[in-house]
């Protein structure tokens, strides 16, 4: 694995200030009734500066997608992360779902069918830190902190200090 | 019981593990069914309480449903009458989306082995994924899990006096969530230590999750001192034994004991061994108060305990279901992964 490209924890923050504007112009005035939900273990980090950004008035929830996955008949149980905890009722609200890299929309497919097993939300906007090329389903993001067009042997990882790392197999 | 039976009924386990060979694992050394907790390493039994633990919130969601075995089909093989353990069962592969068929096995109608390959048979021709199973004779898990096909997997529900590894896991699963780490613990088990499965299980675990201190009490009679081989202090004074207990476990008592003299009366039986509210006084004033149902209030233990605030036994019966949900998922997903690795080299 070679390190191409290093991300640092600033550059981030500020991605994610840029993504929490956009956002604040797609929801309208009040769009700290919103409720978040970040898919772990990436999806939850940038969900904590997001809400701190927005300063929502209900906490993030997370949400555990290893039991919604379709890779089990191939690849058995994902290693847990932990339970889900969405701490607001799904019914009726405006979801904003967060992941750090959005890439062959699976996770998003297995997070909205988990999200709909808790109730029926009225809208989900769906904010992803980085937005890379190779989609295998038809799910595109509202929110994008940056786009990046790589090849399949490129691996994007954001690290737990907020780093993000551009590495080749 | 003379000594002599007494020996032969705890070598019993020791040959079967012998003739055992880890026919539980993938080559990759992961659970594909779950037969005993015998000879599991602890990071087998972790996989297992950390993946419950994710399944626990799965009975908030308004579905308490996730899609993990959709189009699996599982049988509830029961030789032996039970009902809590097929409900939580049956509830656990309902939850994972499976389709679930509940065979009552009439014991009388089944003679020996021919007729158990001929009910396995049967069922495999009906495309069935998952076999739980529970039977009077120890080993009988082990027996169906040698002879099923390869993408079958077969789960232990109780076996004889062998083994009941999920009501153990389940157990492990309460008192890790009451009491976190498990090496500071000193956990009681109190009755029919001898004859039971799940005591027998129990033990296992406890010493593999690294268990500080385990002491099993009992009548000289259903405790002898070989059961010492299993790694626990034998004691036969419930009172000595209490003093300092953090978890304090009742196994029912099985009246057919009483029939064969093991036992004089219950009357005796619950003043010496009975878990009263005089005798929890001498335990630690947070010990919780575990036992794996049902239970017979008045012969092992006191009403007033078993519905006590240090009673945790309705929370086993509920954290059972997530424990089950995790061992069928983990053992279903290590079939299908193997199977794929090997279509993959095939191919």
């Amino acid at each position: 694995m070679t390190l191409l490209e290093k991300i640092n924890p600033a550059g981030v923050e500020n991605m994610i200030r840029q993504m929490a504007e956009s956002l604040k112009l797609q929801l309208g005035s009040d769009y700290q009734s919103a409720k978040m939900l970040g898919i772990k273990t990436g999806g939850v980090l940038v969900a904590q500066q997001l809400h701190e950004a927005l300063k929502l008035e209900e906490e993030a929830g997370e949400l555990n997608i290893s039991f919604y996955r379709d890779d089990f008949s191939r690849i058995g149980l994902h290693p847990q992360v932990g339970a889900s905890k969405i701490p607001f009722s799904i019914e009726g609200e405006i979801i904003i779902l967060v992941d750090d890299v959005l890439y062959s929309g699976r996770t998003i497919r297995a997070a909205m069918n988990e999200i709909f097993d808790y109730g029926r939300p009225e809208k989900i906007l769906l904010a992803t830190l980085v937005d890379r090329t190779g989609r295998e389903l038809p799910i595109n993001a509202d929110v994008i902190g940056r786009s990046m067009d790589l090849p399949q042997s490129h691996q994007v990882k954001l690290r737990d200090d907020m780093s993000l790392e551009i590495s080749q197999r | 019981m003379t000594d002599m039976k007494a020996q032969q009924a705890i070598a019993k386990p020791d040959i079967m593990r012998s003739t055992q060979d880890d026919i539980q694992l993938t080559e990759a050394g992961e659970l594909k069914h779950f037969l005993t907790i015998e000879g599991l390493k602890k990071e087998r039994l972790i996989e297992i309480l950390d993946t419950a633990e994710s399944f626990a919130g799965v009975n908030d969601k308004a579905a308490k449903k996730v899609p993990l075995l959709r189009g699996k089909t599982v049988a509830n093989l029961f030789f032996e009458n039970s009902t809590r353990t097929r409900t939580t069962f049956e509830l656990a592969a309902k939850r994972l989306s499976a389709d679930v068929l509940n065979i009552n096995v009439n014991v009388s109608a089944v003679t020996k082995g021919e007729t158990l390959l001929d009910t396995l048979r049967n069922l495999q021709a009906m495309q069935c994924d998952m076999f739980v199973v529970r039977h009077s004779s120890s080993g009988a898990a082990h027996f169906i899990a040698s002879h099923v096909e390869p993408h079958i997997s077969v789960i232990n529900a109780g076996d004889g006096q062998h083994s009941h590894p999920t009501q153990a896991m389940l157990d492990m699963f309460a008192i890790r969530r009451n009491k976190g780490d498990f090496s500071q613990l000193k956990v009681v088990i109190v009755g029919d230590i001898l004859h039971s499965r799940v005591a027998r299980s129990q033990i296992h675990a406890l010493n593999i999750l690294g268990t500080g201190n385990i002491t099993a009490v009992g009548p000289k009679t259903l405790l002898p001192q070989q059961m010492r081989e299993l790694g626990v202090h034998v004691r036969h004074d419930l009172d000595g034994a209490l003093v300092g207990a953090d978890v304090v476990i009742g196994l029912r008592l099985q009246k057919e004991r009483m029939r064969s003299a093991l036992l004089s009366t219950e009357d005796e039986y619950y003043r010496s061994f009975g878990l009263t509210e005089r005798r929890m006084r001498l335990a630690k004033p947070d010990a919780i108060v575990m036992h794996p149902g049902p239970t017979n209030r008045g012969v092992e233990i006191e009403a007033s305990v078993a519905d006590g605030p240090q009673s945790i036994i309705l929370e086993q019966v509920t954290g059972g279901i997530a424990v089950r949900m995790a061992i069928m998922s983990i053992a279903m997903g290590n079939i299908e992964k193997s199977l794929a690795a090997n279509s993959a080299v095939q191919s």
